[in-house]
C-alpha cells in the first residue's frame, strides 16, 4: 500500500437506529438510552451535550463497540457495528496514552496493527500525524514529560493515525486547563478541516458544543433520549469568546432547564 | 545538587572508617573483647588471603550460580503463572490461592522437605531458591496485572488489539512495575533462603558462602564467621544498587514516577 493512500482523507456516515441501553447499578435497573435515533452525516461534527448521566458517553461506548445496545443497531455507512474497529477510533478525557512507549511509539501502536504497511511507513505516517499537531521534536519524548495539552494532541495524533472514518471524542479536553482548552478548540477545527472526519464529540460544556459542532444534540436523562437538536450556523472557525456563540448557548441552556423542568414535575 | 551528594558519601564513608577505627582500636590495640570479635585487620586478613587462594570467589561464584539459576526459574514461570491467576479464575482460585499460602511460609522452611525429597543434591538448592522466588513473582504479577487503569485496555482495544497481542503489547508493559518490586522481593526471599540452605546443608558438588560460613563456626574461626558475612551484605548491597536501583530509576524516569 503506498503512503499517499494510507493517508488519504476518508470518513462515513453514521446512522443510529432505536438504540435502547440499560444498566444494572447499585440504584437498580437504570435506562440509559431509551430509542436513539441519529443520522451523522460524512464529515459531519456533532456535538452530545446534556447533563451526567444522560447517557451521552453510553451512545459512545456503543458507536466504538466497547458496549453493546440492547436493541436497536449503529451502522456506520452500511455496516452494523459488532465490536471496535479502526474505522472508529476513540479519545478519552484521561490521554491514555501507554507510559511505557515513548511519543512516536504510542503513535504508532495502532499502526503496528494495521496490516499491508512496513515498518519504514508505519514511521513515515507517525511522522505526518505529529507534524499535524505540531509535536515534530518531542518524537522521542516520555508522555511524562508532556504538559496536558500537549498528551491530550500526542492522543489525537495516535486517533488518527490509522486512518479512521469517525473520530469519537469523550470529553477529550474536560481535564485541561481553560487557556489550553481554547488552544485546543482552534487546532481540532483546524485538523477537523484538513482531515474530513465525521466526529461526534460529548461534553457537559454547552459552550463548547456550539463552539465545535455543526449540530449540538442535547440528551436528557431518566432515561436518556434525544431531547432537541440545534443546528449551528456561524461561520467557522469559532472562537469560544465570539459573542455569537452566546446566543447560541443560552438558548439550548433555556431548552435544558425547560426539558429537566418536564421531567421534574 | 551534585556537590550535594557527594558530601552525602564522603560523610557516610566517614562514618563507617571511623566506626572501623574506633572497633580497630578498641579490639586490636586495647585488646577489649577479643576472644568474640576479631579485629578489622584480622577480618581484613582473611579476606585477602581467601581471595588469594580462591576459597572466597570459589564460594561466592557456586553461590551466585545456585542463586541466578534458581532465581530466573522462578521469574519465567512467576511471570506467566501470575497472568493465567489474573485472567482465569480457575487458576486465580487454585494457585492463586496456594501461591498467597506459600508466600507467607518463611522460604526457610522449605530446606527440610528439599533434602527428603532431593537428598544432599544440587537439585536441593535449586528447590528451595525457587520456591522462595515463584510465590512473590506470581503474587506480584497479579496485582500489577489487576490494578492496570482499564482505560489503557479500552485504548487498546479500540486501536485494534485483542487477545495474545493485548497480553504483550499491553498487560504485561503496564504491570512492569509491580512485577519489578516482585523481582525485588523474590530476590531478597531466594537470596536468605540459599543461605540458610548452604549453612543448614553440606553438597559435596559445590561449596558455597553459607558452607564457608558454616565451617567457620565448626573451626571456631571468628575471622571467616566475620569475613564471610560481610561478603554476604555486601554482594547484597551491589546487586541492591547495581541492578535493581538502576532499574527502578529507569522506570521512574521513563513513567514519570514521583520519589527520590
Amino acid at each position: 500500500m503506498s503512503l499517499n493512500k494510507e493517508l488519504e482523507n476518508v470518513t462515513a456516515k453514521l446512522w443510529i437506529k432505536n438504540v435502547s441501553k440499560s444498566f444494572n447499578s447499585a440504584q437498580g435497573h437504570v435506562q440509559a438510552l431509551s430509542d436513539i435515533n441519529l443520522r451523522v452525516d460524512e464529515g459531519e461534527f456533532v456535538c452530545l451535550v446534556g447533563p451526567s448521566g444522560c447517557g451521552k458517553s453510553t451512545l459512545l461506548n456503543l458507536i466504538a463497540g466497547l458496549d453493546r445496545p440492547d436493541s436497536g443497531e449503529i451502522l456506520v455507512d452500511n455496516d452494523v457495528v459488532k465490536g471496535p474497529g479502526r474505522d472508529r477510533m476513540v479519545m478519552f478525557q484521561e490521554h491514555a496514552l501507554f507510559p511505557w512507549l515513548n511519543v512516536i511509539d504510542n503513535v504508532m501502536f495502532g499502526l503496528k496493527l494495521k496490516p499491508n504497511l512496513n515498518d519504514h511507513e508505519r514511521r513515515e505516517v507517525a511522522k505526518f500525524y505529529l507534524h499535524l499537531v505540531g509535536l515534530d521534536n518531542f518524537a522521542k519524548s516520555a508522555i511524562h514529560e508532556l504538559s496536558g495539552g500537549m498528551r491530550q494532541r500526542v492522543a489525537l495524533a495516535r486517533s488518527l493515525a490509522p486512518n479512521p472514518r469517525i473520530l469519537l471524542m469523550d470529553e477529550t479536553f474536560g481535564a485541561l486547563d481553560a487557556l489550553t482548552r481554547e488552544q485546543l478548540y482552534g487546532e481540532i477545527q483546524q485538523i477537523w478541516q484538513k482531515r474530513k472526519k465525521t466526529i461526534v464529540f460529548v461534553t457537559h460544556n454547552i459552550r463548547e458544543a456550539v463552539c465545535l459542532g455543526d449540530r449540538v444534540i442535547l440528551f436528557t436523562p431518566h432515561p436518556g433520549h434525544i431531547a432537541q437538536i440545534f443546528d449551528i450556523g456561524l461561520p467557522r472557525l469559532r472562537d469560544i469568546n465570539d459573542p455569537a456563540l452566546t446566543s447560541y448557548a443560552q438558548q439550548i441552556t433555556s431548552a435544558l432547564k425547560h426539558h429537566i423542568g418536564e421531567v421534574a414535575e | 545538587m551534585k556537590k550535594d551528594k557527594v558530601l552525602r558519601v564522603l560523610f557516610s564513608v566517614s562514618v563507617f572508617a571511623v566506626l572501623l577505627l574506633l572497633w580497630e582500636f578498641c579490639v586490636g590495640y586495647l585488646g577489649l573483647l577479643k576472644h568474640s570479635l576479631p579485629a578489622p585487620s584480622s577480618v581484613a586478613a582473611y579476606l585477602w588471603n581467601s581471595t588469594l587462594d580462591l576459597t572466597l570467589p570459589g564460594a561466592i561464584l557456586v553461590t551466585m550460580k545456585r542463586l541466578i539459576v534458581g532465581y530466573f526459574i522462578g521469574i519465567f514461570a512467576g511471570i506467566p503463572l501470575g497472568m493465567f491467576c489474573a485472567r482465569f479464575n480457575i487458576f486465580n482460585d487454585t494457585l492463586g490461592v496456594l501461591a498467597l499460602g506459600l508466600q507467607a511460609l518463611p522460604s526457610v522452611c522449605w530446606v527440610p522437605l528439599a533434602i527428603i525429597w532431593f537428598g544432599q543434591s544440587e537439585s536441593a538448592m535449586l528447590f528451595v531458591v525457587v520456591m522462595g522466588t515463584i510465590w512473590s513473582m506470581i503474587l506480584a504479577t497479579i496485582h500489577g496485572v489487576k490494578t492496570i487503569p482499564p482505560i489503557y485496555l479500552r485504548a487498546a482495544s479500540t486501536m485494534g488489539s485483542k487477545g495474545l497481542h493485548t497480553w504483550i503489547h499491553v498487560i504485561l508493559p503496564a504491570s512492569f512495575p509491580s512485577v519489578l518490586s516482585g523481582m525485588k522481593q523474590g530476590w531478597a526471599f531466594a537470596w536468605r533462603s540459599l543461605m540458610a540452605a548452604e549453612i543448614y546443608v553440606t553438597i559435596l558438588t559445590g561449596f558455597g558462602l553459607g558452607q564457608l560460613l558454616h565451617y567457620g563456626r565448626e573451626l571456631l574461626d571468628m575471622n571467616q564467621v566475620i569475613g564471610v558475612m560481610f561478603t554476604v551484605i555486601l554482594i547484597g548491597l551491589l546487586v541492591d544498587k547495581a541492578l535493581f536501583s538502576p532499574l527502578e530509576a529507569r522506570l521512574r524516569k521513563k513513567w514519570g514516577i514521583e520519589g527520590d
